[in-house]
């Protein structure tokens, strides 16, 4: 599914990525761990597109398609998601609004007919009681307001209902509460299947307690230096990362 | 250079969709300004002689002034010598069907999507439209007649309304309330006029479209709409002009006078020929005095205005709230694009007891464009329980385009109650890159942005001119953000 290949980057010069290689199957949930500054919102920010990083070789092929020659949305309309670290509140744009112009795009991207305004409704209602999300956040400006871990549940509400392949949890575990994290952490593992992938991102390992990962990476200054399974957070918790640092 | 900001420069490339000119003959006084200009405009209009010494007494005042230059308009001076004071189509004979009207006239509107037979047909709105300086065509007068309502040319009015327009003509801004209104007294050519009766709900929207046309021609309209005692009227009013090199000065009066328990709401799409894109030549500059009077009580005014035209805007419709318990509204979208200007805003004076106002103004700036708020409150000392919510907000599109607040506050009476919310933001590379990732294209996201940040004002707009706005707003803002 994704294929990322000496995936080097930079931005104004500095190097922040020193030859990435990761390779995620369909199904698969992927953790990277590593310290503030290692490079792994770098890493997703690049998986998504954005556009302050420079990349100075390598290549991330998804399904057999080369996405860094696609335009942001076009990678999301393919079926990359991210939810992000710090969500982007848009003033006096209405969140039901929003979700359903993301839909609307993705299906008529599929080549599939818009939802209905009814049919949009039910559909988002279902999804919101997986998240434990109250309706009066639909008629609220996106993100505006939300509470830090509100942000949150309201980014996997977006994921649930856009359906991605692909979906990349930036931190998603920083700012919630633990019951919160139970209700994030439940929302991802429902969302899981054997077409689905994941690739989480977090400092510590207490989102991996709820979120079984296939794979963990540690991520020290831009390179994967060990990969393992769920052991290897358990010994990350309990050494840190200094006996893997050169 | 990141890629939105390419995608706002490229609004620099969009051309000026209604740039071009009707080919009709005009009849027009050579450019300058004196005393027998101001007596030849009078004469053409075969004006009563209060009107002419009305018109004089506004011009000898006019000469004594300066031009203000408080605003934070930058512009050159504009010599108003070079500048032609009467144009009027010909044939200038009545009108009573469209079958009549000069069939290039008709084009222009079908090029500007206003085909007159369809709105009649379909929106029920009556038209009166002005093309440059006269009064062609006036629709639905029928109607409008068995309401009582009396919609026709201000110079019609002159001449079968006398009384009302001697009573009410500059009693909301006075000849000398300012430099622009003083020169819009002398030489005014033509405009419209609205009496309601008492008790009458006006049956339709009325709406009025002004078009510039004629080569170096000022556009000096004057419009005045009195709604008597428990009367209510929807005013609209649509502009769009050509394009042109030489900037085009245009100073419009307004006056509203709404006696006890009347309501008149004003709206305004203003679409004026903003300048050349990439250098800023040319485009419209739009000086204009509206202000209306709530003089009984329990009466209301409201102002709507989306301003996407024009190379300046200078531009504050206000209200004098006299009567007890009367309402002033203020709903306003400017936008600046490219090298736009606009520095708009409104006045709202307390007079009378438990008076209230509301103003919303929300400021767009895009490409190299300034935007700037210059509201004043006034709350006069017998005006008890005066209450005021203001909340103006800018927006900024892209890092070369600037907002400006300047809200004035003036309070004389210790019972009032002040509300002021004001707020700048920006479309952020972050807001475009999250609308990005959710498969949401970066001129669909900007739309959407604009278009909720308008919300509030557009929602004020009658129906089919909210769709109009919308559709504007896309327009104007097209590639530059899109």
């Amino acid at each position: 599914m994704l294929i990322i290949k000496d995936l080097h980057a930079s931005i104004d010069d500095k190097k922040i990525l020193n030859g990435i290689n990761l390779s995620i199957k369909p199904g698969e949930l992927h953790a990277i761990m590593g310290r503030n500054g290692s490079g792994k919102s770098t890493l997703a920010n690049i998986i998504t597109g954005r556009e302050d990083y420079d990349i100075d070789s390598g290549s991330i092929l998804f399904n057999g398609k080369d996405l860094l020659d696609q335009s942001p949305e076009d990678r999301a309309l393919d079926g990359v998601f991210m939810s992000f670290q710090y969500p982007v509140v848009i003033p006096g744009v209405n969140n039901t609004y929003f979700l359903k112009a993301a839909l609307n795009s993705k299906l008529k991207h599929q080549g599939l007919k818009e939802i209905n305004a009814v049919d949009f409704m039910s559909l988002i209602r279902e999804k919101l009681k997986q998240v434990d999300m109250d309706e009066k956040y639909l008629s609220r400006a996106v993100n505006d307001g939300f509470s830090g871990g509100e942000k949150k549940r309201n980014e996997i509400l977006q994921m649930l209902t856009l359906e991605p392949t692909l979906s990349i949890l930036d931190e998603t575990d920083s700012g919630l509460d633990i019951d919160a994290l139970k209700i994030v952490a439940k929302g991802v593992n429902d969302f899981r299947n054997k077409e689905r992938s994941f690739l989480a991102i977090t400092h510590y390992q207490r989102l991996l307690d709820y979120m079984k990962p296939d794979f963990i990476h540690v991520l020290i200054d831009g390179e994967i230096v060990k990969s393992g399974n769920s052991e290897l957070a358990k010994e990350l918790e309990e050494k840190g990362y200094s006996w893997l640092e050169k | 250079m990141s890629k939105d900001q390419k995608i706002i420069d490229q609004a620099i490339s969009r051309e000026y969709e209604y740039g071009f000119v009707t080919d009709i003959e005009q009849d027009i006084i050579p450019p300058g300004l004196n005393e027998d200009v101001v007596r030849i405009i009078s004469d053409k209009k075969n004006e009563p002689k209060w009107l002419l010494d009305w018109r004089l007494k506004a011009f000898k005042r006019w000469k004594k002034m300066k031009d203000p230059k408080w605003s934070m308009l930058n512009y050159p001076d504009i010599d108003y010598q070079n500048i032609s004071y009467y144009s009027a189509p010909k044939p200038k004979k009545k009108l009573k069907s469209l079958d009549e009207v000069d069939p290039q006239i008709l084009k222009t509107y079908d090029k500007l999507g206003i085909p007159i037979e369809e709105q009649k047909m379909l929106s029920n709105v009556a038209v009166d439209a002005v093309f440059d300086s006269v009064s062609i065509t006036t629709t639905f007068k029928e109607e409008l007649e068995k309401a009582g309502v009396i919609f026709c040319s201000f110079s019609e009015a002159v001449h079968n309304h006398p009384d009302i327009i001697k009573k009410y003509l500059g009693s909301v801004v006075p000849t000398t309330d300012n430099y622009f209104s003083a020169l819009n007294s002398a030489v005014f050519s033509d405009g419209s006029f609205v009496y309601i009766p008492k008790g009458v709900r006006c049956p339709m929207e009325l709406s009025t479209y002004f078009r510039i046309n004629a080569s170096n021609t000022g556009q000096f309209e004057r419009t005045l709409i009195v709604a008597d005692e428990d009367s209510h009227v929807s005013y609209l009013e649509g502009c769009t002009a050509p394009m042109r090199d030489e900037n085009q000065l245009h100073a419009a009066v307004v006056e509203l006078v709404a006696l006890k328990n009347a309501e008149i709401k004003y709206s305004t799409v203003q679409n004026w020929y903003p300048g050349d894109p990439k250098t800023g030549k040319g485009g419209i500059y739009n000086f204009v005095t509206k202000r209306g009077i709530c003089l009984g009580d329990n009466s209301k005014i409201s102002w709507t205005q989306v301003e996407t035209g024009s190379a300046l805007t200078w531009k504050y419709p206000g209200c004098i709230l006299k009567g007890d318990g009367s309402v002033g509204e203020f709903y306003s979208v400017a936008l600046s694009n490219n090298f736009q200007q606009a520095d708009t805003g409104t006045k709202m004076v307390h007079i009378g007891k438990n008076t209230k106002s509301t103003i919303i103004s929300k400021g767009i700036s895009a490409g190299k464009g300034q935007n700037t708020y210059r509201g004043g409150v006034k709350i006069m000392k017998n005006a008890e329980n005066a209450r005021n919510y203001s909340q103006c907000d800018s927006i900024l599109i892209g890092d070369k385009c600037g907002a400006h607040t300047f809200p004035y506050i003036d309070i004389r009476n210790p019972s009032a109650q002040m509300e002021h919310e004001a707020s700048t933001s920006r479309i952020g590379e972050d807001q475009l890159f999250y609308c990005n990732q959710r498969g949401i294209s970066t001129e669909d996201a900007v739309s959407m942005i604009v278009n909720g940040f308008c919300k509030k004002v557009f929602n004020e707009l009658p129906m089919e001119f909210a769709v109009e706005a919308q559709k504007l707003m896309e327009v104007s803002l097209e590639g530059s953000v899109g």
